[in-house]
């Protein structure tokens, strides 16, 4: 009940990417007018830019149909992903060494369906949505994404997960010639990421598989990376290799590499400041470079990233203080 | 003497060498506000942020830099241009610390104290602003006299604290990757070992030859 299906066509998914082509290509226009010269310009775009599959049969929701998406570019050029860099820039130069067709995931722990599945395996029998959600970065800045994915709980469902498993588990590939940065101590390698089995099941969790209604860029993590749009940006785990159904909390790498600053819940909250920064405002990134996004006006943080009315009652007594 | 005549001239170099880091943000904020180009990323606060900390911080290490490079090369005349670059340093620790005010808090000063007594980082790179300033003031011919050669020398061997505050700072607000922080910290440290050496070299020899002219 709680996704809204609107059933729009799916020529509007794809409108999206149109516009975008045309907002893009007319940023190139008057750039290389304006400085008259195109070889002073950076490369425009992702180098997945324009490489990317649209993809089929993708049903509309209600989800975020007032909010105004950040552009592809922004979206796809502003990332972080430290397996391919520390800068915000870094992945989407050096992603391209990511081969995420064909893809395995490994299913183990307590559920009845476990081994070695394909990408389709584990996608395909499902319808794929549009959501457009708020993404909020633990460092104090969001955007609005329009992801394409599939309810986490199918999926689950699917598996047949025993009564035993409490959490769920997610690893990163690990590989370091697909993901050069492994070969240094920067975090403990692969990336891990957990969440209790209520809020992976919830209807707001999804495995998302694209963004502006084409396949997923290497560097926003190709071909699937977890959404869970009332936590920090950090806890959406990409190019996923690993799910096991557990009974303990699972690490998560964030929290293992410093725990007093990153917890295992890391729920958007602007009562809970970072121990570096406070978390009451948000720099909202439109994709509106410049003096604009320099002088900006924050916005506020809103409890559960705006999402409290769907997930609240997922953490009903507990101290989110001391569970942060 | 071919080195004095030509210091006016190498000082409008420095002068406009200087500028260089600020021009280029300002063109590249100005470029990407109306040629939608992306020099300074999608979140330009903390773009701008972090590249005026960093040339803060180069500033700082070409400072200390001058001397053992004039030893090295046996310029001694270039410790001539050491104050204007230290003044550099000073000019962009301060928009630095400016952006991150005005822009990044907009000028929520209650957050900006909260920072200076919650923030471990943001206390040591206080501290290391703050000496940042007897030194800059201290910087004209004026002030060097009214102190007298020692004494101004002494104060300014605080820019060796500054640098260290600055580095550990640096190394304080980072996550992940401290491989920079760790190169400052060790850049820092070699010049601030050759200046140990070359001073405990030259008390020794004073000791040994005292009447004779010292060689800088
Ligand atoms: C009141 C004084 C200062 C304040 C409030 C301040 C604040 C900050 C902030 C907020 C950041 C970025 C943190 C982040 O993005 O997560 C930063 C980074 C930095 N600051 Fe400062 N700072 C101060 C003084 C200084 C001084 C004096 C120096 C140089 C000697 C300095 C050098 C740096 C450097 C090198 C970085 C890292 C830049 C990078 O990531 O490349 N800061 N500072």
């Amino acid at each position: 009940m709680l996704i809204k299906t609107k059933n729009i066509s799916d020529a509007k998914s794809s409108e999206i990417v149109q516009q975008d082509f045309y907002y893009n290509r007319r940023k190139f226009l008057t750039s290389a007018a304006g400085l008259g010269c195109a070889a002073l310009l950076p490369a425009l775009g992702s180098p997945a830019f324009g490489a990317q599959k649209p993809l089929k049969n993708v049903q509309k929701t209600a989800w975020g149909d007032k909010l105004q998406p950040t552009t592809f570019d922004a979206v796809t050029t502003y990332n972080n992903f430290y397996e391919f860099g520390t800068l915000k820039s870094d992945p989407s130069k050096n992603a391209h060494t990511l081969k995420p067709h064909p893809w395995t995931i490994e299913v183990s722990g307590h559920a009845d369906k476990t081994g070695k599945f394909s990408y389709g395996d584990i996608i395909k029998p499902h319808q794929l949505e549009e959501r457009i959600y708020r993404m909020r970065c633990v460092e104090g800045w969001s955007m609005v994404i329009p992801w394409v994915g599939v309810p986490l709980a199918k999926i689950i469902k699917r598996l047949e997960p025993t009564s035993k498993a409490k959490y769920i588990a997610f690893e990163t590939l690990l590989d370091r010639q697909q993901m050069p940065l492994q070969k240094f101590p920067i975090l403990p390698w692969p990336y891990v990421e957990g969440l209790r089995m209520d809020e992976a099941m919830h209807p707001l969790t999804i495995m998302a598989i694209g963004v502006f209604g084409s396949e997923m860029p290497n560097q926003n993590g190709a071909p699937m990376r977890l959404v869970v749009p009332w936590k920090y940006g950090f806890k959406g785990i990409k190019s996923i290799v690993k799910i096991s159904f557990v009974e303990k909390q699972p690490p998560s790498t964030w929290s293992v590499s410093t725990p007093h600053e990153y917890g295992f819940y890391s729920n958007v909250n602007p009562e809970v400041d970072h121990p570096r920064w406070s978390q009451k405002r948000e720099r909202l990134i439109t994709g509106e470079g410049g003096f604009s996004a320099l002088f900006a006006k924050k916005i506020e943080t809103k409890m559960f990233n705006g999402y409290a009315e769907e997930v609240a009652g997922l953490y009903a007594g507990m101290d989110l203080k001391k569970n942060f | 003497m071919a080195i004095k005549r030509s210091r006016p001239f190498f000082k409008t170099c420095v002068f406009f060498a200087g500028l260089i880091p600020f021009g280029w943000l300002a063109f590249a904020l100005w470029s990407d506000t109306v040629n939608a180009t992306v020099y300074m990323t999608a979140d330009p606060v903390q773009k701008l942020n972090r590249e005026l900390g960093d040339w803060a911080m180069i500033f700082i290490i070409i400072t200390i830099a001058v001397r053992p490079f004039a030893d090295l090369t046996k310029k001694p005349g270039l410790v001539a241009y050491r104050r204007m670059i230290g003044l550099y340093a000073f000019f962009y620790a301060l928009l630095h610390v400016s952006s991150y005010v005005g822009i990044d808090l907009q000028l929520d000063l209650m957050v900006f104290v909260k920072d200076i007594t919650n923030r471990n980082y943001i206390l040591v790179g206080m501290v290391s602003l703050t000496l940042l300033f007897p030194l800059a003031v201290t910087s004209t011919k004026g002030m060097m006299k009214r102190l007298g050669g020692s004494r101004w020398k002494r104060l300014h061997y605080l820019v060796y604290l500054i640098a260290i505050l600055g580095a550990l700072h640096f190394f304080m607000m980072t996550r992940a990757d401290f491989s920079r922080p760790i190169l400052y910290a060790v850049v820092i440290l070699v010049l601030l070992g050759y200046r140990g050496w070359t001073y405990q070299r030259k008390t020794r020899l004073k000791k040994r030859t005292a009447p004779t002219t010292e060689a800088t």
